[in-house]
């Protein structure tokens, strides 16, 4: 039994979670949220230490936790800003994989002891666990591009991903009824395949959704091994997280106009991508640095577009520099910023951040959205989706309904582009071959220093 | 029964506070806040910790050392990187507000 102490801590660092999750959604309070959370996480890991009658082992598992602290607190130091999204998915798939592995034993040692509850619990925890362990893994490889983020459709897959799907069900109700070791491991490796088929096809400008959803799913796994080992305190946490993430993710996707069912059930539908091909032979419009000086320096109004292209060229600092200029010129300048600019939403925020853009000259989408008209030039920096009008026009198209920034509504768009490759969701972008485009081609921060240095010749 | 009664109560009541809390969270936060709620299910590090110190054999002692050590990756990790993703926001209203350049 836990001593009343150790209950109160673990009430308190519920409450902790609460408090971090509130404070989070405001920007004022959500750094002294994020330290709430660790402080609760914290004194909760201290707590089982002390109250937990007959912990065998101690040394090796503190090893195991000093061994773990070096590298999620290396990890989370290292990365980059830009890698942030496929970094957060790696940490919450080996989250899952913890849950996962937290009921396995469980069940290897207590077997179907603990009644019919706490075993559809265990299985719960190992099938919810596991998808989001290998998911989270090929939403990480996704973004990384170690392979291809475009939708991956294997053929007859999704006869393969049900006929998985309804395995996995098959042997979770064989395992609740009959609960022998050899189904356990069964289950465990079917919903380790079963998360790598739920990912798989899923397209580029879906992954971050895909993401949020797995750590909503890790949350309810954590919750039900709450359940299987008798503790509030797992229960309560993944719970929060559950239904938070669960809300957060049907945010995401109403901020990206992407109808949560296409995201998932889409992925039974997709074709592969039929984006490349009519592309290469197209006429398109591009100048040098010199003609889009002149072009800025005349503007009476710019509105930058920056896109991920930016942040992986490490532009930020040059662009602003390009910003501050022209608004010496007597140019007004804002940047527009898609909710999804960047991988995921706010990321370009945090991005833009990071060189010192100051707050007032970020526009959010459906505040710019009117402006673009009375534009005189639309820059694109680096992103291609979201300002790619098939979102409003082609049915077909996989990005349609995505609400996008209105560039092509500007008198003139100047695309700062390294090639004429499609964007992260791999579409065609019609904008590019549009009368009024001009492109820019090169590295991001090459073409924008080079035009920096035109236009103070001016 | 009143046990598995009570963790219902709990489970159901925690499905609320979880909905309601981040009702009203603005489009520049979902990243942060989706990365924080990621590091609190980091705690599944306690379920770590109980299940491995009472293993009773190798493969559950093995089992149980990667599940906490995943578990911390997580935990740790997912507030680290939080941290450093809130802070860009508040150096961004210090000089705002605070250091005039």
């Amino acid at each position: 039994m836990t001593p009343a102490w150790a209950q109160i801590g673990n009430l308190a660092a519920a409450l902790a979670f609460i408090f971090a999750l509130k404070a989070l959604s405001s920007p004022k309070s959500a750094r002294l949220g994020n330290r709430i959370g660790a402080t609760g996480a914290i004194a909760a890991v201290a707590i089982i230490f002390f109250s937990e009658s007959n912990l065998k082992h101690l040394p090796l598992i503190l090893i195991a936790v000093a061994f773990g602290t070096i590298i999620g607190f290396t990890a989370a130091r290292r990365v980059q800003m830009t890698q942030m999204p496929q970094m957060v998915a790696l940490f919450n798939g080996v989250g899952g994989g913890a849950a996962m592995a937290v009921a396995a034993i469980e069940f290897l040692s207590v077997g179907a002891s603990n009644g019919f509850v706490a075993l559809f619990a265990t299985v719960f925890t190992i099938v919810i666990g596991s998808v989001s362990f290998t998911g989270s893994i090929v939403t990480f490889l996704k973004l990384q591009e170690f392979m291809t983020s475009r939708p991956v459709v294997l053929p007859l897959g999704r006869f393969i991903t049900i006929g998985t799907a309804l395995t996995t069900l098959f042997v979770s109700v064989y395992l609740i009824v009959s609960p022998e070791i050899w189904a356990m491991w069964t289950l465990v490796v079917l919903s380790l395949i079963l998360g790598i088929l739920f990912v798989l096809p899923v397209g580029g400008a879906d992954v971050p959704i895909v993401i949020s959803l797995l750590n909503a799913f890790t949350g309810l796994s954590v919750a039900a091994s709450g359940y299987v080992l008798d503790n509030v305190l797992l229960l309560v946490a993944g719970t929060l997280v559950g239904a938070s993430g669960t809300l957060l993710t049907q945010l995401m996707a109403k901020a990206m106009g992407r109808p949560l069912t296409s995201t998932l059930f889409g992925a039974f539908t997709a074709k592969a991508s039929t984006a490349t091909g009519s592309a290469v032979d197209r006429p398109v419009k591009s100048a040098g640095p010199n003609d889009i000086a002149i072009m800025l320096t005349y503007a009476s109004k710019v509105i930058i577009v920056p896109g991920y292209g930016l942040a992986v060229a490490q532009a930020q600092q040059t662009l602003r520099e390009l910003v501050d200029l022209l608004i010496t010129k007597g140019v007004e300048v804002e940047y527009a910023i898609h909710p999804v600019a960047g991988r995921m939403p706010g990321h370009m925020n945090v991005l833009l951040a990071e060189a010192d853009v100051p707050y007032e000259q970020l526009k959010e989408m459906d505040e710019i959205n009117s402006e673009f008209s009375s534009a005189s030039v639309a820059v694109v920096v680096g992103a291609n989706d979201v300002v790619n009008p098939a979102a409003r026009t082609d049915s077909t198209s996989p990005i349609f309904g995505m609400p996008i920034l209105n560039a092509d509504q500007a008198e003139q768009v100047v695309f700062m582009k390294r090639s004429m490759r499609p964007g992260f969701a791999g579409v065609e972008n019609e904008l590019l071959f549009n009368d009024k485009t001009t492109l820019l081609f090169g590295d991001a921060k090459d073409s924008l220093s080079k035009v920096v240095a035109a236009v103070k010749t001016m | 029964m009143s046990v598995e009664i009570a963790l219902l109560t709990i489970f159901i009541l925690s499905i609320f506070v979880g909905f309601e809390v981040v009702s009203k969270v603005s489009t520049i936060l979902h990243t942060p806040l989706m990365s924080g709620a990621n590091a609190i299910h980091g705690v599944i590090l306690v379920g770590a910790i109980i299940v491995t110190g009472h293993a009773d054999n190798n493969l559950e002692l093995g089992l149980g050392l990667v599940a906490v050590v995943l578990a911390t990756i997580n935990m740790v990790g997912g507030f680290v990187v939080t941290d450093r993703m809130l802070e860009l926001f508040k150096s961004k209203k210090s000089s705002k507000t605070g250091e005039k350049k």
